[in-house]
């Protein structure tokens, strides 16, 4: 008799959460809904037209984050000077308090980036399903949670329902071995490998990240490169706990205690892929052989290391590519063949739900600490919460960071996306921590470079794009 | 959910890779409450210069495409963000299908939220589609019981779709009112699940 195949850490997770399948679609139950201001109100108004409750308002947790301005939080949301954001925001804390739905408000310590306040808290656990209306919800996979964004319709059906329709993706193992060389961290494994499998590379797959160089990254880098599996195509990333996951969570306020936690530990053991499980797609990266890198377009994929040219957009393959690859260069403003790092930048942006956690910090303050910015360059540093925040003072970081010229400011998604008052002026060029290089991403006719912390600190010291070997 | 059955209408090209959700509906318009009216924010930084004055190269502001209903678009449609402003914009403005080589899946997803029929051609179909769209004749076809598209010059193409995806929208049933028949069922395994989990319980 033949044995069954093994599972991926995937189809466990999976397997544990089918209420009920037909056709190959199911309906998957969710541990944990995130929601924020932003892709929930149509949501809430949805339920409120219909007469639905929301069933399990104890998994759902919410957060301010996307539109709040990064300073002044304790003035509160009457301060909000844009009067739709202020809008969605009141719009949401009516919402919650309506159904009963824990809420960490702009200002409360706790309050933050959505992708930092779960697994701060210790809401995100392993072998959870996570959902949040908002793509980089990949984050939490870094936990070995199944973890990916939805649309607002979807958020309706989580909070009515607690569940979600869902076809099965395919598995898709990201091997990344040995050790990297000095300046080179999670940010530029996840740039690597959307350079290498493009950002429609990772569609229709959950991704796991396994070897030596996955095993060997904190949390914090682990769910740098989780956030980033969205820009691969992938709707989730994953990498399996293990004493590194386990250590974080002891004693997070929502991690179970005594012998409750003795319990969740053992079942969070489970949660790893079998040695004979059957992967669909497979690649395998050699850490030692990525360099610091950076983007030079406006598509994620555009990535290259800092010490290299810009590319010509013959050089590409499909006459679509040649065309974006034209339209991003004139974007830019940049020339193919040039030397990346003779780009002059004009902001600085360490931040975002990709890189805005205590360690991000920590690499950024080690580069800063003892120089200046460049006399050109506006530079800021935004911490995912408040917490974050608070530790890192703690720490002595915000002296560091305003000695050397960054600004200091309060926790939020701030120039990522720029929903809130910080933005990129039109034509400036931005050294960025975030995820997103697309076009007006960080603010109209912004330009966007995006590389780790390390590399964003060097940017604002040299006043270009700048290697950060040259710092260390 | 609005029901699609069948659509005749404009075909519009859009040959660029790669169009996110942030060139399709950019951020300034994702502060609203509310699920309509967002036609004035698609393609906004295409659409308009940085007076907000119309640009008149633009597909979409060309007198021949006025009040496209169908979209063929490059590769990776709909990557970027999961917000459903996205399908809700292209709605809003008229746009009832989308035809590429592939989309994003949060963005493929929502579109069936919506009655947004996401169509998948292969690569050499999508540009002979691409270029009869640039032709004299704009007028396509799109037929979601068939699975077809007959393009402006009569060529048909068959695409492929989940058959259950299909079904609902060719009711535009109410997925929420689906799932809640099964509420029994989430009941049984919210149980199963305190027994197992009880951690989860009390957090």
């Amino acid at each position: 008799m033949r044995s069954m195949p093994g599972k991926t850490l995937y189809d466990k997770i999976w397997d544990g959460h089918v209420v009920t399948e037909q056709d190959g679609e199911a309906i998957l139950y969710i541990d944990l809904h995130l929601i924020h201001e932003v892709t929930t109100p149509q949501a809430f108004a949805g339920l409120r037209a219909s007469h639905r409750p929301v069933r399990r308002p104890d998994r759902t947790l919410a957060v301010a984050d996307h539109n709040v301005p990064t300073e002044g939080q304790a003035l509160g949301i009457g301060a909000v000077a844009d009067e739709e954001a202020r809008l969605q925001l009141q719009t949401l804390e009516r919402n919650v308090k309506e159904h009963g739905i824990e809420f960490f408000p702009m200002g409360d310590i706790r309050n933050g980036i959505v992708h930092v306040v779960g697994p701060e808290q210790g809401r995100t656990q392993p072998g959870m399903t996570i959902v949040c209306g908002d793509s980089h919800t990949s984050t939490h996979g870094a936990f070995g949670a199944l973890a990916h964004g939805i649309g607002t319709s979807e958020v309706e059906h989580v909070l009515a329902t607690q569940t979600l329709r869902q076809k099965k993706a395919r598995n898709f193992r990201v091997n990344i071995e040995g050790e990297p060389i000095p300046g080179v961290g999670a940010k530029d494994y996840a740039l690597a490998v959307i350079g290498e499998i493009g950002t429609a590379g990772g569609t229709g797959y959950v991704i796991e990240y396994a070897g030596s160089a996955i095993r060997a990254l904190s949390m914090e880098g682990r769910m740098t490169l989780c956030n980033l599996t969205i820009e691969a195509g992938a709707r989730a990333g994953l990498v399996a706990p293990d004493e590194t996951t386990f250590d974080y969570l002891r004693g997070r306020p929502s991690a179970p205690k005594g012998g409750a936690w003795e319990m969740a530990l053992s079942y969070w053991k489970t949660f790893f892929s079998d040695d004979d499980a059957a992967w669909d797609r497979e690649i395998t990266l050699d850490a030692g052989k990525i360099a610091p890198l950076v983007t030079w377009g406006t598509s994620p994929e555009d990535v290259l290391a800092v010490t290299d040219r810009v590319p010509d957009p013959e050089s590409f393959d499909t006459p679509g590519k040649r065309a974006s690859a034209v339209q991003a260069l004139e974007y830019m403003g940049l020339t193919a063949g040039q030397p990346i790092s003779d780009a002059k930048v004009d902001v600085v942006f360490i931040g975002s739900c990709t890189n805005s956690r205590i360690e991000d910090l920590r690499a950024a303050a080690k580069i800063a600490e003892g120089r200046k910015v460049a006399s050109h360059v506006r530079a800021m540093v935004v911490p995912g919460s408040g917490l974050v925040r608070a530790q890192a003072e703690d720490e002595g970081l915000d002296e560091i960071f305003l000695a050397a010229g960054f600004e200091w400011r309060e926790p939020g998604c701030s120039m990522c996306l720029a929903m809130n008052p910080d933005k990129v002026p039109p034509g400036q060029r931005c050294a960025s921590t975030s995820n997103r290089n697309f076009e007006g991403r960080q603010g109209r006719a912004g330009r966007t470079h995006l590389m780790s912390p390390v590399m964003a600190a060097a940017a604002a010291i040299a006043g270009h794009i700048a290697d950060v070997r040259d710092y260390l | 959910m609005q029901a699609f059955t069948r659509l005749d209408a404009t075909l519009a090209p859009l040959p660029l890779a790669n169009i996110d959700t942030d060139q399709i509906i950019p951020k300034q318009f994702l502060k609203t409450v509310e699920r309509e009216g967002l036609a004035k924010g698609l393609f906004y930084d295409l659409r308009f210069d940085g007076e907000g004055r119309p640009k008149p190269d633009f597909v979409l502001n060309r007198p021949e495409f006025k009040g496209a209903g169908v979209l063929v678009a490059g590769d990776n449609f709909g990557c970027g963000s999961s917000r459903e402003h996205a399908p809700w914009a292209l709605m809003d403005f008229g746009i009832r299908c989308v035809v590429s080589t592939s989309f994003a899946d949060i963005f493929y997803n929502n579109c069936f939220q919506n009655g947004l029929l996401p169509v998948v051609l292969k690569a050499d179909e999508v540009a002979s589609l691409m270029d009869e769209a640039k032709g004299g004749n704009h007028l396509v076809t799109v037929d979601l019981e068939a699975q077809t598209v007959v393009a402006p010059s009569g060529r048909t193409y068959a695409f492929a779709i989940d058959p259950q995806r299909k079904e609902k929208m060719l009711k535009g049933l109410d997925a929420i009112g689906e799932t809640l028949t099964r509420a029994a069922d989430i009941d049984v395994y919210e149980m199963r699940q305190a027994l197992a989990k009880p951690w989860l319980e009390d957090a």
